[in-house]
């Protein structure tokens, strides 16, 4: 039978992990990864990267796939769309356990979980995903030809969403918590001078109403703490970004945005455990960046796997 | 043709035939976008466990895929992809925008009656 015992284990495989993973391999150190959702990670919901260094422009999908395939030509295992049942990193040798049945012991791990777009977590949300509410603008904005949308949000990606969206729908209004908007200078003047876009500041929806697809919204302001019910055909939800990393709560130190704290080498508070990509507290979040920390994340993983054996023969 | 490792279906008539000679059948109807790749991997993964169902894509953008964007059980669809489950030839579910490995086994597992365990 063969062993469940591998030299590394790297959980998530993004591009961080994927980039540790080939970096493992070729370390030689027996190398698993294990994803939770399609290898890739969030490249795979980017249509075009266009500022890989190397790759002049490629769909997330295909960088992904190539990435994926590198690391198990170079000998890694890859499991994809599987959940990490249980995890003790404590001890000299840990152990994950996967989908309440796998298991699996390591001398050290690599956490590359990334992160996931912010839903609003308000009533109606989830039954109306796909039938009216949508979360990808380059998907599902030719659905809204002519109609009545908004979207919700004050960073980059909301203005230059609803900038984009102006391409089909005949009205965009933009909610936002705030009185001012996060975007960068030209994002909010480009909105500002769109005669589609409308701007509704200091509120929030806090219900989607509809049975078979979204009707109307029930949209709160902050200040008066009014609420007004609007009939609407679409929302599009761009509100930012958390880090995958509620299953490791308790487990690694993490700070107070959920990020995996690190040392200069991409170590965790615990000997043996690293992090690198989207999961770690950094200003840039980037392929770049991921694959940079997965590199880090990797040689410094190997360095402490093979003092660990050094260690064991001088014994 | 979508660049998966799923069986494709690019005509009408093939969907017919598809849906026709087999039992259980999940079909996912997208584009390579950022919803419908993850249903594609979710579905390639689960292709092997699940013996008893034939999975299968659909482009979109393919005119041909009227079969399905015309549906009546997606006619309030909003998002990409659009998945439908077939038995015996008739829709027993269709989901619109992305789904989880879960989301998706509950279907499975509730309309073709075949739990495999995970
Ligand atoms: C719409 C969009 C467009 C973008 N465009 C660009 C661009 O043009 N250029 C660019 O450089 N960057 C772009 N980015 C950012 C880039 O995709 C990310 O910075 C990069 O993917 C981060 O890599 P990562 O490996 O850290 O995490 P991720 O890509 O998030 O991968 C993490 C992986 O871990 C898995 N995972 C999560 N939790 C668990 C768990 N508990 N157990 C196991 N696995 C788990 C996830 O399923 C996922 O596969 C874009 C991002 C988005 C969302």
């Amino acid at each position: 039978m063969e062993s469940n015992h591998f030299d590394l284990i790297i959980i998530g495989g993004g591009p961080a992990g994927l980039t540790a993973g080939i970096y493992g391999a070729r370390a030689k150190l027996k190398t698993l990864i294990l994803n939770e959702g399609t290898a890739g990670g969030q490249l795979v919901l980017t249509h075009e990267i266009a500022n890989y260094p190397g790759i002049e422009s490629t769909s997330g999908y295909m960088l992904g796939s190539t990435m994926a395939r590198q690391a198990r030509d170079f000998g890694c295992t890859i499991r994809s769309n599987v959940r990490i049942s249980n995890l003790n990193l404590n001890d000299a040798i840990k152990e994950v356990e996967v989908n309440e049945k796998d298991q699996y012991s390591t001398d050290a791990v690599i956490l590359s979980p990334g992160g996931r777009s912010r839903t609003l977590g308000v009533p109606g949300e989830t039954d109306l995903k796909g039938r009216g509410i949508s979360y990808c603008a380059t998907c599902d904005g030719d659905f809204f030809q002519d109609k009545n949308i908004i979207v919700v949000g004050g960073g980059n990606s909301a203005l230059e969403e609803a900038v984009s969206l102006t391409r089909y729908a005949s009205k965009v209004t933009i909610i936002h918590q705030f009185d001012h908007f996060q975007a960068f200078p030209h994002a909010i003047v480009e909105a500002e001078q769109n005669e589609k876009i409308d701007f509704v500041m200091n509120s929030k929806i806090t219900e989607f109403i509809g049975e078979d697809r979204l009707r109307s919204v029930t949209i709160e302001n902050a200040v008066t703490g009014i609420s007004d019910k609007r009939e609407i055909d679409g929302v599009f939800i761009f509100i930012g970004y958390v880090p995958n990393t509620e299953f490791l709560k308790g487990k690694v130190d993490l700070n107070q945005w959920g990020e995996i704290k690190v040392s200069d080498e991409l170590q965790t508070n615990i000997p043996g455990v690293y992090a690198a990509g989207d999961c770690i507290p950094k200003k840039v979040r980037q392929v770049t960046t991921a694959v940079s920390d997965g590199t880090i994340a990797s040689l410094s993983a190997a360095n402490y796997i093979h003092q660990k054996k050094r260690d064991l023969v001088a014994i | 043709m979508l660049q998966t490792n799923l069986t494709h279906i690019l005509s009408a008539d093939e969907h017919k035939q598809f849906i026709e000679q087999n039992e259980n059948v999940m079909i996912c109807c997208g584009r390579m976008g950022p919803m419908c790749v993850p249903v594609y991997g979710v579905m390639e993964e689960l292709e092997g466990e699940y013996e008893h169902i034939e999975f299968a894509d659909m482009e979109f953008d393919n005119p041909e895929a009227h079969v399905i964007r015309n549906a009546p059980e997606c006619a309030d669809f909003m998002g990409l992809p659009f998945t439908v489950y077939y038995k015996n030839g008739k829709i027993v579910k269709a989901t619109s925008s992305i789904q989880t490995m879960d989301q998706i086994r509950e279907v499975l597992d509730e309309k073709f009656n075949v739990i495999v365990e995970n």
